[in-house]
């Protein structure tokens, strides 16, 4: 049969752009961001990264680098120091046994290394399950991955929480990939070590991979962090993914890591060596300052988070907004819905009449719909006065 | 709780009971009762301004004098250290390890005033062997405060 070529494709070819990545949509909060960057003066709570400016022992540890004259490229996986010092971090603190040559991989941030895990597993029209809201890049880098994304909604009156039966009922036989990010941005969910041995019993009954994204876990305010990697059987079939942005306010130097078994990480590494060849090596030694000597930062950093989410937690209730109490991460994500507004107005209108920031909850899938996040990564002055005014804007006050 | 009140007031002395409250998952009532009750205790000294002199154009006069003295029996450091102390232009004074036993830290309006407090109060106690007195030049950060404050605003307003 022959076809017009305009048919083949997409309807509009002239533009070069693949399908898929049309397909894409713009990021809900790309298009907020747009309207705060041109509003003056205002207080944002719609920060995903910490205020803190980077440690200074560990600044001063990238400089040193320099000036020893650290410009070249580093081995395809990192260099090994590092690598044997994540090995090291994720057994002591998470209970996981790595090996640095082969089973840890450094990438540019835990955003390439989740690129990286998608595509060295998935064929095309594999399905990855992910629980929503969520990170806004989950849905499309499975897109761009060729996969096709699964959400499985959580509840605030669940605490947020992934269990294992609506897991159960999103699974068919595609499933190949179970993403999962807690403590969880943007709602602050955590999960138990009971509830994931729940979750990973459902993974190795259905045969899924498990590719974790524990960017967030040492900000931790309830119990100690579990790994999903560390429970029994799982460390076969699980991808572990972390990095330095949110413990150690590293996120301009983008570095990250992945750590799994060895054919695993010897697949996204081929990805890696030819599409990043490696990931920066100052950025690499900073990295390997942090977790030589940053702990007590981390520890200092973490208690002032945990202050400002309680005030927030109090604040908001006061406001008679409902509210979860986060378990980890530096996200608020109250429920609007007793304003009677949806998330984009309720944003909209606090940015346009109190001047504050707050991200529409509707950016993290539609069912962040109803909630708005608040990042408390802002100076607990700046809370304050961003708190009077939500309370004035919400007509509580 | 008090270990983390106290750090709190240390960040900031002039936070509401209302605010400290809500970080400390309290009520503003307790905290009040155990801010009055650190001050009772003299665990909490004083409240004060940590001033840049620059910026508020006082030329105060700034030295620090290592002192090296003589203990005594029975009182050791103790009695000339609380002697010098209570001079008006002492504003700290430590006993220390290494080369010099007390570390005074003084603050005067001119020059001649701090080397006058110097030749004839501090070096003429009985007990005071010698006195090395430094100046102080310029200050870069006093009490965990940078005179400087790091820029951080590039940092973008919305982020995923």
């Amino acid at each position: 049969m022959h076809l017009p070529v305009s048919s083949v494709s997409s309807p509009s070819r002239s533009d070069f752009i693949a399908d898929h990545v049309r397909a894409i949509p713009r990021s809900g909060i790309r298009d907020f961001f747009e309207i705060v960057q041109s509003t003056p003066g205002v207080i944002s709570l719609g920060i995903g990264e910490p205020d803190f400016v980077t440690p200074w022992h560990i600044r001063e540890a990238a400089i040193y680098a320099l000036e020893r004259g650290k410009t070249g490229y580093t081995s395809n996986l990192g260099l090994l120091t590092l690598r044997e010092e994540i090995a090291r971090y994720a057994g002591e603190n998470y209970g996981l046994s790595y090996d640095p040559p082969t089973e840890v991989l450094i990438t540019v941030g835990v955003s390439e290394a989740l690129d990286l895990a998608l595509r060295a597993v998935l064929n095309p029209g594999d399905e990855v399950i992910y629980h929503e809201p969520c990170y806004v890049s989950y849905s499309p880098s499975i897109a761009l991955a060729h996969g096709r994304a699964v959400a499985v909604s959580t509840r605030e009156e669940d605490e947020f929480k992934l269990r294992p039966g609506p897991l159960r009922a999103a699974i068919t036989p595609r499933s190949k990939v179970l993403l999962l990010n807690f403590p969880t941005n943007p709602t602050g969910a955590a999960l138990s070590k009971t509830e994931l041995e729940e979750i990973a019993a459902v993974c190795r009954e259905h045969n899924l991979l498990v590719i974790t994204d524990e960017i967030y876990s040492e900000l931790s305010y309830s119990e100690p962090h579990t790994s999903i990697a560390s429970l029994p059987g799982m460390r076969e079939r699980t991808i572990f993914l972390h990095g330095f942005s949110k413990a150690f306010a590293m996120t301009g130097f983008r570095v990250g890591y992945a750590c799994a078994p060895a054919p695993l990480i010897d697949a996204m590494m081929r990805i890696h060596q030819y599409g990043i060849l490696c990931a920066p090596i100052v950025s690499q030694e900073a990295a390997l300052e942090a977790l030589r000597h940053g702990r007590n930062d981390m520890l200092e950093m973490r208690e002032q988070y945990r202050r400002r989410r309680n005030f927030l937690v109090h604040a908001f209730r006061n406001m008679g907004l409902p509210c979860f109490e986060p378990r980890g991460a530096f996200y608020l994500f109250p429920g609007i819905k007793p304003t009677g507004k949806s998330s984009q107005d309720f944003a909209l209108g606090l940015l346009k009449q109190e001047k504050v920031a707050v991200v529409p909850g509707s950016a993290f899938g539609p069912g962040g719909e109803g909630y708005v996040r608040c990042s408390y990564a802002t100076a607990l002055d700046q809370l304050e006065i961003a708190v009077e005014r939500i309370a004035r804007f919400a007509g509580t006050k | 709780m008090d270990e983390a009140l106290l750090n709190l007031l240390e960040e900031n002395a002039l936070s509401a009971p209302e605010s400290l409250a809500a970080q400390l998952n309290s009520t503003p009532a307790e905290i009040k009762k155990r801010i009055g009750q650190l001050e009772k205790d003299r665990v909490i000294l004083a409240y004060k301004a940590i001033v840049d002199d620059e910026r508020a154009k006082r030329n105060h006069v700034k030295a620090v004098i290592e002192v090296r003295v003589t203990p005594e029996r029975e009182g050791g450091f103790d009695r000339l250290a609380h002697r010098i102390a209570q001079y008006r232009e002492v504003h700290s004074c430590f006993l220390m390890s290494g080369g010099f036993d007390l570390l005074v830290f003084i603050e005067g309006k001119t020059l001649q005033e701090v080397a006058g407090f110097v030749s004839e109060k501090l070096s003429t106690l009985p007990g005071v062997l010698s006195t090395a007195t430094h100046f102080n030049l310029k200050t870069y950060k006093q009490q965990g405060v940078l005179r400087e404050a790091i820029a951080h605003e590039e940092r973008l307003k919305v982020s995923p």
